[in-house]
């Protein structure tokens, strides 16, 4: 195998094992930045030795060999300083563990438990949620850094900052590497969930730069979402967010028209949504339903999702079922921006009139009182009702809660509509 | 990007035959493995040839013929659709499918890419997508 080809090898090695070995390496370790050095260290290693010994029969049992021979000499080396305890026991631990380096014998314990255990661990509440988004797509994604400051625009070194913070906050912090207990876990759980979706936002709706889209922040998001709802199997919530995902995502290209203008929902071309997303999130969807546990904002989300997925053209849309959803979510999560949506389908389901009624309770809110969806989504239910003279005025004041150059435009338009 | 890995068919597929349990226990656990990567998007085991027809087109004649099918070599027994970032991460989970029961015949599996020029809606210049738009309004008959 030539050299180029070695490297493209190891590259896609690394994609695939990265996550496990860094995973694995924590356990031993207990600390995930040391963990990720070593990965590191075991990757330059193959760097250096495979274009001359050729790519082993079984990668990944080669790379976790060798970081954990690392692992040992460091100890070793800090044990000639001096010698704790504690390192003399991990030590032991290590050089028992060290001698077979075969990773079929690990099978007792398997490696997944040890991804969750990372999961969680770059994810914990501890962390700010940036750093959780950074450390989630450098150990869980194994994006390099690089990759990572190119998807969010920002320079790499604000990147490696991040994450080595990042890294020193959980040692301070004495984080355990564990899955958390039942008791913790609905916390836990939302503290990784969050990261995910975020990760997932940036990529759908970029707040940087002039791309809409981040296919690979998208395709991240997608597969971390696809890896919980494997691990984590009887959390709705994780189906949840996994059939949230892939919904919006299934729409990702009939969302924006051909001079990269948005195209709203009920306007799209739904032969251009992806099916084998639709049908994905469908699915997972279902699972979350099937745990018999409790749902929470993602799943109805994604419900309310599902809702527009399965019908066909806008007009089969079951609006009084995203209304009784819209009811659910209130509960759950209760808000004045779930309280205006679900004005909006009350209008779908029940007419504008019936609408306009929630609308104008929401009148008082302080959180609505800057939010220019609240006069654009009166302005239309009063357009609808004929009253034009009022709908303009409240076009007007949208016009002068919003800097989007896009949504202005729209506004515009509705105004010019409204001339009487 | 998205790819079909395409299981060719062997002697044993087209013969209808189950696989062995040992390699049924490994497909398994080798399936379970790519779910909990995130990398499975679908899957599916076709039935032997056997159980299925060609269409053959020929201009305005359509010519149905029931299978099985002579060449083995070139038949499908499965495929599965996958997300990968690159072509080699799929060659690498390729390498890892378990070996087939019969050591001597040589077993084919291939990768093709799944055509998303449009995908994000990025890539496509807007006359390309014009032209994009008439081809399928053409061919749904619009």
């Amino acid at each position: 195998m030539a050299g180029a080809d070695v490297k493209r090898t190891i590259d896609a090695v690394w994609r695939i094992e990265s996550t496990r070995l860094i995973a694995g390496l924590a356990r031993y370790v207990r600390d995930v930045g040391l963990a990720e050095d070593l990965a590191q260290e075991a990757l330059v290693a193959a760097l250096e030795q495979w274009p001359e010994s050729g790519v082993p029969d079984n990668p990944g049992a080669w790379l976790m060999g060798t970081a954990k021979h690392r692992a040992i000499d460091r100890l070793r080396r800090r044990d000639v300083h001096r010698r704790k305890t504690e390192e003399l026991g991990r030590d032991m631990e290590l050089r028992g563990e060290a001698d077979v380096p075969d990773l079929a014998a690990e099978a007792a314990d398997p490696f997944d438990d040890d991804v969750l255990r990372l999961i969680f661990t770059a994810c914990h509440p501890v962390l700010s949620v940036e750093a959780r988004v950074a450390l989630t797509l450098r150990l869980l994604a194994g994006l390099t850094t690089k990759e990572i400051a190119r998807a969010y625009l920002v320079p790499e070194a604000t990147v490696q900052q991040r994450i080595v913070r990042a890294k020193r906050t959980l040692t301070a912090a004495r984080v355990p590497i564990e899955v958390p207990e039942h008791a913790e876990l609905p916390e836990r759980l939302a503290s990784v969930l969050e990261a995910i979706y975020l990760i997932f936002n940036e990529g759908y709706a970029a707040t940087a730069g002039d791309q809409w889209l981040r296919p690979e922040l998208l395709e991240e998001a997608l597969r971390l979402g696809r890896m919980l709802a494997a691990l984590l199997p009887g959390e709705p919530e994780v189906h949840g967010l996994s059939a949230l995902m892939e919904l919006q995502a299934s729409r990702a290209r009939a969302r924006v028209g051909p001079d990269g203008e948005p195209i709203l929902l009920l306007d799209q071309d739904r032969s251009r949504w992806d099916w084998m997303l639709v049908g994905r999130g469908l699915v997972a969807l279902e699972r979350a339903y099937a745990t018999g546990g409790a749902v929470g904002t993602y799943t109805l989300q994604a419900a309310i999702a599902a809702c527009h997925s399965r019908a066909r053209t806008p007009e089969d849309t079951d609006w009084v079922s995203i209304v009784a959803i819209y009811d659910g979510l209130a509960q759950v999560a209760p808000s004045p921006v779930v309280e205006l949506n679900r004005a909006v389908a009350v209008g779908m389901a029940f007419g504008p009139a019936q609408a306009l009624r929630l609308v104008d309770d929401l009148a008082d809110e302080p959180v609505l009182s800057d939010y220019h969806l609240l006069p654009t989504v009166r302005g239309d239910l009063l357009e609808k009702l004929g009253r034009r003279a009022d709908a303009r005025a409240e076009f007007e004041r949208a016009l002068t809660l919003t800097q989007n150059s896009r949504e202005r435009s729209v506004l515009l338009g509705r105004i010019a509509g409204c001339a009487v | 990007m998205r790819v079909m890995v395409l299981i060719k068919a062997n002697e044993q597929s087209e013969h209808g035959e189950m696989p062995s349990e040992e390699l049924l226990t490994e497909m398994t656990a080798f399936n379970e493995e790519l779910v909990k990567a995130g990398v499975m998007l679908a899957g599916e085991g076709l039935h032997p040839s056997a159980k299925g027809a060609r269409v053959e087109f020929k201009g305005n004649e359509r010519k149905v013929v029931d299978g099985p099918f002579a060449e083995t070599k070139e038949l499908l027994a499965g495929y599965w659709v996958w997300q990968v970032k690159s072509l080699d991460e799929a060659i690498e989970w390729v390498k890892r499918i378990p070996a087939p029961d019969d050591d001597a015949a040589t077993s084919v599996v291939e990768i093709r890419q799944v055509f998303e020029s449009e995908d994000f809606g990025d890539e496509l210049t807007p006359e390309l997508r014009e032209r994009e738009a008439a081809m399928r309004a053409q061919a749904e008959g619009a």
